[in-house]
């Protein structure tokens, strides 16, 4: 039974967090389809209600603001906390994290490519780039989730007519937030679930003042989940060293030959999984297409086409890879074989040589003592 | 919102006072819609409506000149929340222009796929986000009365889903708080783990091919997949009879809530999961592998089936303009004139389609949205209609029940309704569910339909998983067909995602992408008003929506209106603007802009 008077003494376990309170302003309104939110619903390290409910003590108090989640019905209700943090009138700091492509609207003479909202005095709808003028100047971190926002990913082709890109390319790859965070990228088509969480986890224990500033990479992604490629967290990896290729999908063995460009590829699904360690890319068959990279999709196209670069380097691995093949087979089959003192005969082979007791073997019968007192 | 009283003017029914609405963007959808409407207060209705979409991208425009083969990964990228619905209908468009038939077990992992997708997307849709104006809290804030009422209202189906009251139920469905809520949220995790297992990742698949696909078949892969569709099964036992007294209730509470988002019924169903005896990718044959389909295809008018033939379906298609922000393409090339079987192509058809984006201001009087205005023209009497989905679940049923030819045991449609066999659980004996055909298509039979079809989908997956695991045992497990990339050729890809129709027409040239158009549902459900004046089916379905909410306009949350939106299941990338009647603003309330905030 707790203690109804006294504080518990392992209270003292607990501070509080440098910053209370955070909103998270979610704006999936870009060039987008809304994937990386509906991904992270699927994410369960942490969770989104992990965050929303406080399942890990000592972080700031989390109010989401995602149109897909929103409690409110829409129009004014679910956009009085966006003008409010637009102008500056929110009573706690914010992040703000955008989905979608960022579309360019100065190559037209009027209209938009991507809105949310109405300007009340013009009546028109409030594009994305002023949202993203207003907000990015005020907000605690900006936050871009999935490919598009990031570097402009499928939207941004060759041939788009929206002269869409990432929000890097759109505020500059060297802005801060007033807090001094960079913009942090994590690209993904869409974002990995836990990928997508574990970020904005991190972000919260730096605003509790538990953590380090993030650590970044050039590409602005955090470290520790795109420091590595595909290839070097896949599971197929060993049938590439062994230069045994599928020739067909459906294959068990690497994809290299069939469209995979794991090898120069950051991302951590191989190794990762996509949910709860389950699915993924190349691991389960399905080729990398590079995905969570700045120069997808126009660098990896067409895609079920092998890699100028796999042409080479799994020629060059042929021979040897084939060679340590048969030498594993040769050493594979020994180790299948049992040694042989593991036997049911009459004669112990071991090696063990029993010095305490009489060990003339006798015909054993059925049900009777192997050896006599 | 918006709120403006706008001047009195005369109609049939004498002067009235209408308060114009909107709601932009609208919540809990996925996609940029916004509703704008004239409300009467006075007589608890909407008067007019308009819904419009903000968003543009112009997948068509940029796959043109593409490797046919990017096809199914491009498109997928339409679609955040149904991706792989694309996904598969751009491979079933690709395996008819290749001329490829892919291995019958890699069919039964694509069946299996897209099943768990419907019992993902339903799940989290219909408790994560159309549950919340269903819940406690939004009941308690719109109507008090209705509230007092489901305190007092004993669930009928207690003993199968353990809620006491009906306020339980929706207590239940809390946001975060609920346990139904978490419940939901969990199924719809469980759901999406079946789905990477047989396509690898969510909603961007990975082991999607044309010619079929590259997971591996193997006892464990099966044995994953049905653990986990055995937990689903037994939540349906407990789902259905749940949203069947929350929905019931509604119309015991509120007399006349059928009218709510009711329109007259014009269903398109295109048909779902192809069985690999039949479905060879020919044209040829579309008609008889389109009616062996698991979801039979068919176009509903007033209740009766009009066809079930997916050529005619096909030809049928036009898309036309009217308020969209693009240029008409009349005066450009034809790229299909006739189909493989020598039927004239129309030129609005989008096989003949040209996307010219006109970016501009919006007008509601005129342009006013980035969709187009997709209509089926009636062969006998030459009618554009505004046919809808939905939200899918209902005219897929609707369409199936009427044509009475599936039968694999866990479904049978009888020809006026469909039985769905759920076998024993862990914890549950077996269950029959039927769904019958009902007298509206409405808001709420939209959504009690989208609860029986997730009862569906995880009957046809049990019947998908025994013919996968006969393929296996047998030795069948090449999942692969090669093929070459024709230099010409032409490919339809017809498929029910999740919100219902959806296709894919590409036109190949010089071993290119020539022309490439995809029509997923909600540009059937959510276009604006065509060339003609004929609203899309929202502003269509909202326009006689009575209003039930007990908030004037002060307070008004607008939730009768939101239920008849949210019961299509509106999933643009793509979106909605509603509007009503015409005037001059006399006075304008609360309206918030930059710079203008007190």
């Amino acid at each position: 039974m707790a203690e109804s008077t006294q504080a518990p003494y392992g209270r003292k376990t607990q501070k509080a967090p440098a910053v209370k309170e955070i909103h998270i302003l979610w704006m999936p309104d870009a060039l987008g389809c809304e994937g990386d939110t509906v991904s992270t619903t699927a994410a369960t390290q942490p969770s989104i209600e992990d965050i929303l409910m406080g399942a890990i003590p000592g972080l700031p108090k989390v109010h989401l603001h995602n149109r897909i989640l929103d409690f409110s019905q829409g129009g004014e209700d679910y956009l009085k906390v966006w003008y409010d943090a637009a102008e500056g009138r929110l009573e706690a700091p914010f992040v703000f994290i955008v989905e979608g492509s960022i579309p360019n609207e100065k190559i037209k003479s009027e209209g938009y490519w991507a809105a949310m909202g109405t300007n009340a005095k013009t009546g028109q709808p409030i594009t994305v780039t002023e949202w993203i003028d207003h907000l990015a100047p005020r907000a605690l971190a900006v936050v871009a989730a999935g490919t598009c926002a990031a570097y402009g990913g499928i939207h941004a082709m060759a041939g788009n007519p929206t002269g869409c890109m990432g929000l890097a390319d759109y505020l500059g790859w060297s802005w801060r937030s007033h807090a001094g965070v960079p913009i942090v990228n994590v690209p993904g088509c869409p974002v990995q679930p836990d990928n997508m969480t574990e970020t904005l986890l991190y972000l919260l224990y730096q605003a509790a003042g538990l953590a380090p500033m993030i650590p970044l990479d050039k590409e602005l992604r955090p470290t520790w989940l795109f420091g590595k490629t595909v290839h070097e967290g896949c599971d197929r990896g060993s049938y590439y060293e062994q230069a045994d290729f599928a020739h067909e999908y459906g294959s068990p063995k690497c994809l290299v030959r069939l469209g995979c460009w794991g090898p120069v590829v950051n991302c951590n699904v191989t190794k990762r999984g996509w949910m709860n360690g389950l699915g993924g890319c190349p691991n389960v068959g399905g080729i990398c297409i590079g995905c969570t990279m700045p120069g997808f999709p126009d660098k990896f196209m067409p895609f079920m086409d092998e890699p100028p670069g796999g042409v080479l380097s799994s020629s060059l691995i042929g021979m040897y890879g084939k060679i340590i093949r048969r030498l594993r087979a040769i050493t594979n089959t020994t180790l299948n074989h049992e040694p042989k003192w593991r036997h049911a005969g009459p004669d112990l082979t071991t090696g063990y040589h029993p010095t305490s007791y009489d060990h003339e073997p006798v015909e054993i019968e059925r049900g009777a003592t192997a050896w006599r007192p | 919102m918006a709120t403006v009283t706008r001047p009195v003017r005369e109609t049939h029914d004498g002067p009235r006072n209408l308060v114009e609405m909107s709601w932009d963007p609208i919540t809990r959808i996925v996609g940029s819609l916004g509703i704008y409407t004239k409300i009467d207060f006075a007589n608890k209705q909407v008067a007019e409506c308009h819904s419009t979409s903000s968003i543009f991208r112009g997948y068509s425009v940029f796959m043109k000149g593409k490797d046919p083969r990017d096809a199914h990964f491009i498109t997928s990228r339409i679609c955040g929340i149904c991706g792989d619905n694309h996904a598969t209908c751009a491979c079933y468009a690709q395996n008819m222009a290749f001329g490829v038939r892919p291995p019958a077990i890699a069919e039964w992992i694509v069946n299996l796929g897209e099943a768990a997708e419907y019992m993902f997307d339903h799940c989290i849709y219909q408790d994560n986000l159309v549950g919340v104006d269903y819940c406690e809290q939004m009941v308690r804030e719109t109507t008090p009365s209705v509230w007092a009422k489901a305190q007092k209202k004993a669930a009928p189906h207690a003993a199968d889903h353990g809620y006491r009251t009906i306020a339980d139920i929706m207590t239940a469905l809390n946001p975060f708080t609920g346990d139904f809520y978490r419940e939901a949220l969990q199924m719809s995790r469980l759901t999406r783990e079946m789905f990477c297992l047989m396509e690898g990742r969510h909603v961007h698949p990975s082991t999607l091919y044309p010619g079929g696909v590259g997971t591996v078949p193997t006892q464990q892969l099966f044995t994953d997949y049905l653990v986990r569709l055995m937990k689903y099964v037994e939540f349906m036992k407990k789902v259905v009879p749940l949203h069947n007294d929350l929905f019931d209730f509604f119309y015991e509470a509120l007399p006349g809530y059928e009218e709510v988002g009711r329109r007259r019924v014009l269903l398109g169903c295109w048909g779902s999961w192809n069985d690999p005896k039949v479905c060879d990718y020919e044209y040829r044959h579309m008609n008889e592998w389109g009616k062996a389909m698991y979801v039979t295809p068919g176009v509903v008018v007033d209740g009766k089936t009009v066809t079930n033939n997916l050529v005619d379906i096909n030809l049928g298609i036009r898309i036309l303009l009217g308020s969209s922000f693009y240029d008409d393409w009349e005066g450009d090339e034809m790229f299909v004139t006739h189909d493989p079987l020598g039927n004239p192509v129309d030129r609005r058809h989008p096989w003949n389609q040209t996307t010219t984006p006109r970016p501009q201001r919006r007008d509601f009087e005129g342009k006013y949205s980035w969709v187009m205005s997709p209509r089926w023209k009636h062969p006998e009497t030459g009618e554009h209609l505004a046919l809808d989905t939905g939200g899918g679940p209902i005219a897929r049923l609707w369409s199936t029940a009427l044509a009475g030819t599936v039968d694999i045991g866990y479904i049978k449609a009888t020809g006026h309704s469909v039985k769905i066999y759920l076998p024993k659980t862990a914890m549950k004996p077996e269950v029959e569910f039927e769904w019958k055909i009902p007298k509206w298509s409405n808001a709420i039979e939209r959504n009690r339909a989208r609860t029986y079809f997730q009862a569906y989908a995880a009957a046809c997956a049990l019947h998908f998983a025994e013919k996968a695991m006969e393929e296996l045992h047998a030795g069948r497990t090449r999942t692969f067909t090669d093929f070459t990339v024709p230099d010409e050729a032409i490919g339809c890809g017809f498929h029910e995602a999740v919100r219902g129709v959806l296709s894919h027409h590409v036109v190949i040239r010089d071993g290119k992408i020539a022309n490439y158009h995809p029509y997923p549902p909600t540009p059937w459900n959510a276009n604006p008003r065509d060339v003609y004046g004929t609203p899309g089916p929202y502003e269509d379905a909202v326009q006689n929506t009575p209003i039930f909410e007990e908030n004037g306009p002060d307070k008004f949350k607008g939730v009768d209106i939101m239920r008849a939106v949210r019961s299509f299941d509106p999933c643009l990338p793509c979106g909605v603007h509603m509007y009503t009647g015409e005037g001059k603003l006399l006075e304008v309330r609360h309206v918030p802009m930059f710079g203008a905030q007190g």
